[in-house]
């Protein structure tokens, strides 16, 4: 995976262990990320909906203030005052939860933000169910089924720190709207610095014929870890991480479809129109194989220790191995 | 000349004018909305022959003024005043709302040269203009942004978020204009979701607050003059008006608000107009510019 760069900074840039992983926030992928492009593009502002410090955008406001907007608990005149700002040559990033950046201004998004094709920057913070113990109002499970499903948007889900940081960046340099997906507790580190990262290619984490295990964000640490007990028993799983999830990199899902023959897809997402329906929807048409589906199965959240709640939605390395023996096993029996 | 400023008589011209296109086009069309687009009419021509710094043969620049219609629905309006002003063929009216046309039902950045930011979920335009007004102020752009919002639209809650944000920026570069007609789809305004006292809210909320009759042009430009001197809060013109205004028959009824005329009613209308719905489409078509009565000036 490592370009032949100049050496990486020892911590993250040793190679990622999967026993003892380093851990680190997304959100301070996409804090960092700001600061960075502050200083690179004076067009960068960021407005936030009252929560700078949990969104990690007070870096970015302590650094930049004249370009940092407070919107106050308002988020559907966040999304159109971003609108109005990229309409005058802005590069607006703004900043809430998932739970309210897809579902409480989604109309915004899809008529003023969406239809118009400007290059608002949603920062959906609190992904998934990271958030924990807030419970299920604040966890965000649809944003891939919402955002996806409207004209123009792009979407990225980033799996670690790393990524984060570097979608961050990437998505302020395309002039299309974008929502980027992060979440709120410190994750295993997967990836280097020097991970190359295109918004639309995913990205080969390991490979493996016998099976082909597609994940997206906080899931495709989970995947590796999978694929490592699967290949104690003999069984390679290609592990593919699909950091963007609109415009999908069609190509290596039908690579993966072709070479591995069965497909596992693994999202913190409401198993309706997430990641594995995206999939699917590109499996069926091209190459069909046996899927099957690692997801939280058409269910509000709880309160609950983010790990506590992956194990109990069933959305943890051991459901991920499950998974791929039963697909494994359904294409054998096809035989 | 960005900046037409017309005076009083050229501007009631204009305005006779923009009606007729409006009665011509949803006659054509035959759908879209009838009420509104003319009780828009007349501060829209003052927005766009007197007060806008406009740059039509560059619609996308942004070296100028901004104006936003938080009413989508009204493009039967919009479109005759971007067509008048030059945006476009004054002929492209005739396809309104068709599948052939660049006209769509409601205002399309993608379709239209010259909409910068789409519209028609009602409630999100005022939010617009301040990321506008934020913007321009950031870049220290002399530019002023103009929204126009209905007063059935005061309803939605979104309109208060965007209030509440002007005012904490004071963004005195942003003027908006309410249409307020007292009607909607529904019935009076006062029925359906009563909004009085709607100045004393914005008063509330931190606007500088005009109320004029919106039919009579001299307060109109009057209303954005003063608006343009007052500095440290944004202003909302109050604009007060008569759904339908200029046809009879229509003219304060709200079943008008989202109908078109048949090609009789048209007719009738645009006898009113002092005009015919043959001689006016064949003005539209480019076919007979002598039916332009209103006095010669470069704009038309």
């Amino acid at each position: 995976m490592s370009q032949a760069t100049p050496a990486p900074p020892p911590a993250s840039g040793a190679p990622p262990s999967l026993a003892k992983p380093e851990m680190k926030k997304t959100r301070e992928g996409f804090g960092h990320g700001l600061v960075e492009l502050g200083e690179r593009d004076p067009n960068v502002v960021v407005l936030v909906g009252d929560l700078s410090g949990s969104t990690n955008v007070s870096f970015f406001g302590e650094r930049f203030p004249d370009r940092f907007i407070q919107v106050g608990i308002a988020e559907q005149n966040m999304m159109c005052v971003a609108a109005g700002l990229a309409a005058v040559g802005k590069i607006p990033f703004l900043a809430t939860y998932g739970a309210f950046a897809s579902c409480r201004s989604a109309d915004q998004m899809r008529v003023t933000v969406a239809y118009s094709d400007l290059p608002v920057k949603i920062g959906g913070a609190h992904g998934g169910i990271s958030v924990g113990p807030d419970g299920a109002t604040h966890q965000a499970m649809e944003e891939i089924a919402i955002v996806r499903s409207i004209p123009n948007m792009r979407m990225v889900v980033p799996c670690d720190y790393w990524e984060t940081k570097k979608a961050t960046l990437a998505i302020a340099a395309d002039r299309h709207p974008y929502y980027l997906r992060f979440g709120r507790e410190s994750v295993p580190v997967v990836t280097t610095p020097d991970t190359p990262f295109t918004i639309g290619k995913a990205n080969v984490l390991r490979e493996g014929k016998d099976l082909a295990i597609i994940a997206c964000g906080v899931m495709v640490y989970e995947a590796l870890v999978a694929a490592e007990q699967l290949a104690q028993r003999g069984i390679q799983a290609r592990v593919v991480n699909i950091h963007t999830l609109k415009p999908l990199d069609e190509e290596a899902i039908i690579r993966a479809a072709r070479e591995c023959r069965a497909i596992v897809t693994a999202e913190e997402h409401q198993i309706h129109g997430g990641l594995g329906g995206a999939v699917a929807e590109v499996v069926v048409r091209h190459h069909p194989v046996p899927m099957e589906f690692v997801a939280v199965h058409d269910r509000f959240g709880r309160s609950g220790k983010q790990e506590e709640l992956m194990a109990a939605f069933g959305i943890k390395s051991p459901d991920v191995v499950r998974a791929a023996d039963r697909v494994v096993a359904r294409r054998e029996s096809k035989r | 000349m960005p900046r037409l400023e017309f005076g009083v008589e050229q501007l009631r011209e204009r305005a006779l004018l923009v009606r007729r296109d409006i009665v011509t086009l949803l006659a054509h069309s035959q759908s879209g909305h009838s009420g509104g687009p003319l009780s828009c009419a007349d501060f829209g021509a003052v927005l766009f022959f007197h007060e806008m710094n406009l740059t039509p043969d560059r619609p996308n620049a942004i070296d100028r003024d901004l104006w936003h219609f938080s009413i989508g629905h009204v493009t039967p309006v919009i479109y005759s005043l971007m067509a008048e002003r030059g945006y476009f063929p004054l002929r492209d009216l005739l396809l309104f709302r068709k599948y052939e046309g660049h006209l769509q039902g409601h205002p399309s950045k993608h379709d239209t040269p010259g909409i910068d930011v789409s519209s028609g979920s009602l409630g999100q335009g005022l939010s617009v203009c301040c990321g506008m007004a934020l913007g321009s102020r950031m870049d220290g752009a002399s530019r002023r942004v103009y929204c126009v919002m209905g007063d059935g639209e005061q309803q939605e809650g979104q309109i208060w978020e965007a209030s509440m944000f002007a005012a904490h920026y004071k963004l005195d570069n942003l003027c908006a204009v309410i249409d307020y007609n007292r009607k909607q789809i529904d019935g009076d305004v006062q029925d359906v979701m009563g909004i009085a006292p709607l100045g004393d809210k914005w008063r509330a909320f931190g606007w500088h607050v005009i109320e004029i009759d919106g039919h009579d042009i001299a307060g109109i430009l009057e209303a954005f003059a003063q608006a343009r001197r007052t500095k440290g809060k944004p202003s909302v013109i109050l604009a007060h008006t008569v759904m339908g205004k200029g046809v009879s028959y229509m003219e304060d009824d709200y079943r008008w608000h989202g109908v078109p005329p048949t090609k009789d009613q048209a007719e009738k209308a645009l006898r009113e107009l002092g005009t015919s719905l043959d001689d006016w489409t064949n003005r539209l078509r480019g076919h007979d510019t002598s039916a332009v009565a209103p006095s010669a000036n470069g704009a038309s």
